[in-house]
Parts: structure tokens; C-alpha cells; sequence
């Protein structure tokens, strides 16, 4: 056994050797306007704040933990600081880091950072997003060491990692498709790094390429799938895709939330054509799915007396804003018949938004929907969630509700 | 008929499940200080605590009580003997309008029972879902700082102590 990880670990430095890149004498900030401009479009569709800023923190100067099956890793300072940020990287350094997952100095990074996806960016779009990068504000902030299990410390077996799960480079253009259609892959496969969160990884955190889309979990979430296997009621189109990637509410599906919620604050302040490429891809991977398909139905059940409890739970707690002619329905809310969590086949998502609600950042707008977590019981919750898959789905009962509210609520530290 | 502890006292009330506790507080129990901002959730000037937590009574069926017990800003005193927090937001001049201040006083009571050392930013955070039209937000804070510290407590790094 021991050998045997000797004999891998030894294959992964021989792999794995990649040399440091030299540091820039100064700060480059000779960039045109125009090309920082689409860098900040195109960190925005990376979301590149999202982990490289902890609660409360400065912008892209690092710090959140980000918490992984083989131990938590924090992200970076990616500010041009020269000691404890990026400053000294030169684009071919930024580029390596990028493609390849190796920083400055030769070190392999973990692939919490997803240069997996990230590889697909083309050439102009890293000059761009580098431009941007370098005309931040310096921010001093060392980066807290990562805490890994072992033996995922040793940074040399992530060059067997990337020998199995990292394909080098941007893909080829599909000559077949409209230009629209290929921008959308590269920034949903590349910079926005979609499959990150709704590809289901293996044992070692790879993506399963086999199963691009098919949905998978994330903090406690399920990211849904973004292909034929999509169990939304209506249809996906381009029009419904980007006004939910830019406002975070399609009127004929749901509100986004959780992780998604985060994702699509950063595009709305991405650029509108862009989004709407990446919503032309998205649509075209879902161009199979039953709701493109079939007729939609959004028809209600009647439900029976053993829901009784639960139906005035849902009229005095959910009706006065979900009920078919509340002001709320009035303005263009999705039916809850149309909302995909109510069709999962996992329960996660409905009690999350009902445990949780939905509330915007201070001074941003956005759906919003109170949290019920103080407000009702986990049976009570649980409840009115097998109420409303009873109401508003031709599914099966979800089993085991209650430990499902009590195990998010642990999850939660709650 | 449902039975419902308010302010430790048990009351029956003829009223159907689907009510919210606000309309039985108010309509049946004559305790006016909990008010109707919004009805949706929003505002939180109807804000009472059930058991030890802080709950927006307008969207709350009485169904879903049980035995658990609720507070009004009537169990905190008496305009001769007010609790802390009434107190403080007197000595504050925190009102101005006034109609989110029992919703306010009731959410921060249910924090400094829990914790009378907050940190300014658990305090801001604590009291976010609850919103004031008239801007009277740094007295409500004062206010609340004041509290807990007649509590035996105090915010940690209040933020005036910073400018």
C-alpha cells in the first residue's frame, strides 16, 4: 500500500513539474478601457467574487472557506497586491493558472478553483478578464492555509487529478451552430463554469462528463438538470432563460435561490448579450426535456381530509401571496404548479426556501419571501410541503419530510 | 375553539384555524400594540415572539401554535414601569411615527434574552427583517444598545464608538 502511493505520488511529481513564472518588475495598468470593461463583464459571469471575497470582506481579496469532500480550502486574493495578492503575474502566469490550475510559482492549485471549466476561456476573453483583474485595488490580505485531509495536502497528486479529469484548452468552434449558439458554450462550459454545481462529480471530485447537466447537490441545494432531463413544468426558452439569469425570476418557472440566487446577482451586472448567448446554449441542451416537448400542465388536485391541517396552515401562512388572485399573482408570479423544486424528486429545495424564504442583499432587489424557520414546526413544515406536492404535482409523495426539515435545519447550524 | 397562551395567560378563542395570531390578538384580545403593515411578511411591524423566537404574527395561523406560548409588547411593562427596551426607546426618542416600533422592540428583546452581547453586526443583522418608513433606524439602534447594556450586557464594538 505504501509503495503503491509512493509509486503514484512519484508519477504525480514527475507529471506534475511546472516552473515558476518570473514575477513583473511593477504593476501593469496600461490597459485599454474597453478591454477592462469586458473583464468586468466577464467576472461577473464568473462570479469570481463569489468565492474570492469572504463575508464582509473586500471584493477578490479572498479569504472564504470554501469546504470540500477532502478538506476546506480558502480562496485566494486575486487583487494585484504584489506580496499577498496576484500583482506580480504576468498574463502568461494568469493564463497557465487559468488552463492548466498552476499558479506563479509552479504550484499546483486544488480544483475548488475550477480551472477544469475555465480552460475552455478563449484567449481574448482571459486578456480581458486579466485586464480587469490588474486595475483593481491592491488589497492586502494574506490567504489563511489550507486545512486538507490527508493525503490530499500532497499538492503533486493534483497532477494526476488533471491527468484524468482536465481537458486541456477551448473547444473547437461547431461550425453547424450559429455564432450566438458557440459563444453561449464557451461562457456556460467555460468562464461561467455552470457544470461546476449542475454536473455530478465522482468519488474524486471530478465531473462526470458522461452525466454533463444532470443535476447534482451543492450546500445543501439541489442544482437542478440542465438538459433532457430537466423536470420543468414549462418550457425553457431563450426569452424565460435570460430574464431569469438576469433578474432571478422566470414568471413561468421560479424564483432562483440558494447558490443560484448569488449566480444570478452577477448576471445581471454582466453584459445583456452575453447572458443572452449563454441562454440560447442553456436552451439548446434543454431543447429535449418533457416541457419542450409536451403541452404544459398546471393543473391542481383536488386533496383529501389527511391534508386538512395543512391546508390552513398553507391559507393562513402561504395563501395571501401564492393563492391564484393575490396581489403577489397579479404582478406575474409563477403558479406554484410551474415551480420546478415542487417536481424534483428530492424535497431539498422546497423546504429550503420555506425554512429559509428568500431575502436580496441590503441595497440589492430581487424575489422575496419571508423565512418560516422561527415561524412553524418541522412537522408543520413538512406538512405543508406534502401538502403542496399533494396540490400542485402528479408525483408521489416525498417520504421521510420531517427528517429531511430536521437535517437541513442541522445542516444550517440551526 | 382554540386555546392560545399570550403573555402567560390562556385564553379560548371561537375564531377559525386559518387566522392569523395577529387578527386574534388584536380583534379578540384587545392587545393593539402588535400592528397590520403589510399582511405579507414584509415589514415586520407585526412582529410578537412565540416561545423564544421573533415570528411576523401577521402570516402565522393560530392552527400552528399548539401550546406554544406567545409574547405581545404588553407583557414588557407598563407606560408607569416600562422594560428595558421600551425604556430605552423613550430615553432614545426612537419613534417617530411609531407603528414599527412594538415590532422592533419585540424582535430585539428576543435577541438580548438570547444574547445581551451582540456584536453591531449580529445586532444590524438581527433586526434587519424588520423595517422603519421614517429612517429612525441609528435611534433604534442607540436604543437597543442602551437595553442591552441595562440588561448587564452591550453591544461589543457598537458602531458609534467607531466614528
Amino acid at each position: 500500500m505504501a509503495v503503491g502511493l509512493l509509486a503514484v505520488a512519484a508519477a504525480g511529481v514527475a507529471v506534475g513539474l511546472h516552473p515558476p513564472i518570473a514575477p513583473l518588475s511593477a504593476l501593469p495598468r496600461a490597459f485599454d478601457p474597453g478591454l477592462v470593461a469586458q473583464g468586468e463583464s466577464l467576472a461577473h459571469i464568473g462570479n469570481c467574487v463569489g468565492c474570492h471575497t469572504a463575508d464582509g470582506g473586500r471584493p477578490f481579496a479572498g479569504g472564504r472557506a470554501l469546504s470540500t469532500p477532502f478538506g476546506t480550502v480558502f480562496a485566494t486574493n486575486i487583487t494585484p497586491h504584489p506580496e499577498t495578492g496576484i500583482g506580480l503575474w504576468s498574463r502568461e502566469a494568469f493564463g497557465r493558472a487559468m488552463r492548466e490550475g498552476v499558479d506563479r510559482n509552479g504550484d499546483h492549485l486544488y480544483p475548488a478553483f475550477p480551472y477544469d471549466h475555465f480552460t475552455r476561456a478563449s484567449d481574448g476573453d482571459l486578456d480581458a478578464l486579466y485586464a480587469f483583474i490588474m486595475t483593481r485595488s491592491p488589497m492586502q490580505a494574506a490567504t489563511p492555509a489550507n486545512q486538507m485531509e490527508e493525503p490530499f495536502g500532497f499538492r503533486p497528486l493534483i497532477a494526476l487529478w488533471n491527468l484524468l479529469y482536465l481537458e486541456k484548452g477551448p473547444l473547437p468552434e461547431d461550425q453547424s451552430k450559429p455564432a450566438e449558439w458557440n459563444r453561449g458554450r464557451e461562457l456556460v462550459e467555460g468562464l461561467a463554469h455552470c457544470g461546476s454545481c449542475h454536473t455530478p462529480r465522482n468519488a474524486l471530485g471530478g465531473q462526470q462528463r458522461d452525466r454533463a447537466f444532470d443535476g447534482a447537490w451543492i450546500e445543501g441545494w439541489y442544482a437542478p438538470p440542465l438538459n433532457a432531463k430537466s423536470r420543468a413544468v414549462q418550457p425553457w426558452t431563450v426569452d424565460e432563460l435570460f430574464a431569469y439569469l438576469r433578474s432571478g425570476l422566470s414568471k413561468t418557472h421560479a424564483a432562483a435561490a440558494g447558490p443560484m440566487g448569488r449566480v444570478t446577482r452577477a448576471l445581471a451586472q454582466a453584459r445583456e448579450d452575453e447572458v443572452r448567448a449563454m441562454s440560447v446554449y442553456l436552451a439548446s441542451l434543454m431543447a429535449d426535456a418533457p416541457a419542450a416537448r409536451a403541452a404544459p400542465h398546471a393543473k391542481e388536485n383536488a386533496v383529501d381530509s389527511t391534508h386538512a391541517e395543512a391546508a390552513a396552515l398553507f391559507a393562513g401562512a402561504c395563501a395571501v401571496c401564492h393563492e391564484s388572485g393575490a396581489p403577489m399573482m397579479l404582478e406575474g408570479r409563477p403558479p406554484l404548479a410551474w415551480g420546478t423544486p415542487l417536481h424534483e424528486s428530492a424535497s431539498h429545495n422546497t423546504i429550503q426556501v420555506v425554512l429559509h424564504g428568500l431575502r436580496p442583499p441590503a441595497g440589492r432587489s430581487g424575489p422575496t419571501m419571508p423565512a418560516f424557520a422561527d415561524t412553524l414546526s418541522d412537522r408543520q413544515i413538512a406538512d405543508i410541503v406534502a401538502y403542496l406536492r399533494a396540490r400542485y404535482t402528479d408525483k408521489p409523495p416525498w417520504p421521510d419530510l420531517a427528517q429531511s426539515v430536521a437535517q437541513i435545519r442541522r445542516e444550517r447550524g440551526e | 375553539m382554540i386555546t392560545l397562551t399570550v403573555n402567560g395567560t390562556t385564553h379560548q378563542v371561537q375564531a377559525e384555524p386559518d387566522t392569523p395570531l395577529l387578527y386574534v390578538l388584536r380583534n379578540d384580545l384587545a392587545l393593539n400594540g402588535a400592528k397590520f403593515g403589510c399582511g405579507l411578511g414584509q415589514c415586520g411591524a407585526c412582529t410578537v415572539m412565540v416561545d423564544d423566537k421573533p415570528v411576523f404574527s401577521c402570516l402565522l395561523p393560530i392552527a400552528a401554535l399548539s401550546d406554544r406560548k406567545v409574547r405581545t409588547i404588553e407583557s414588557l411593562g407598563t407606560p408607569d414601569k416600562p422594560g428595558a427596551l421600551p425604556a430605552a426607546f423613550e430615553a432614545e426618542q426612537a419613534a417617530q411615527c411609531g407603528y414599527c416600533i412594538a415590532g422592533m422592540i419585540m424582535r430585539a428583546q428576543a435577541l438580548l434574552e438570547r444574547n445581551n452581547r451582540p456584536t453591531e453586526a449580529e445586532l444590524r443583522a438581527h433586526l434587519a427583517p424588520n423595517l422603519c418608513r421614517c429612517g429612525t433606524h441609528m435611534r433604534i439602534l442607540r436604543a437597543v444598545r442602551r437595553a442591552a447594556a441595562a440588561m448587564g450586557g452591550g453591544v461589543r464594538d457598537a458602531a458609534e464608538a467607531r466614528l
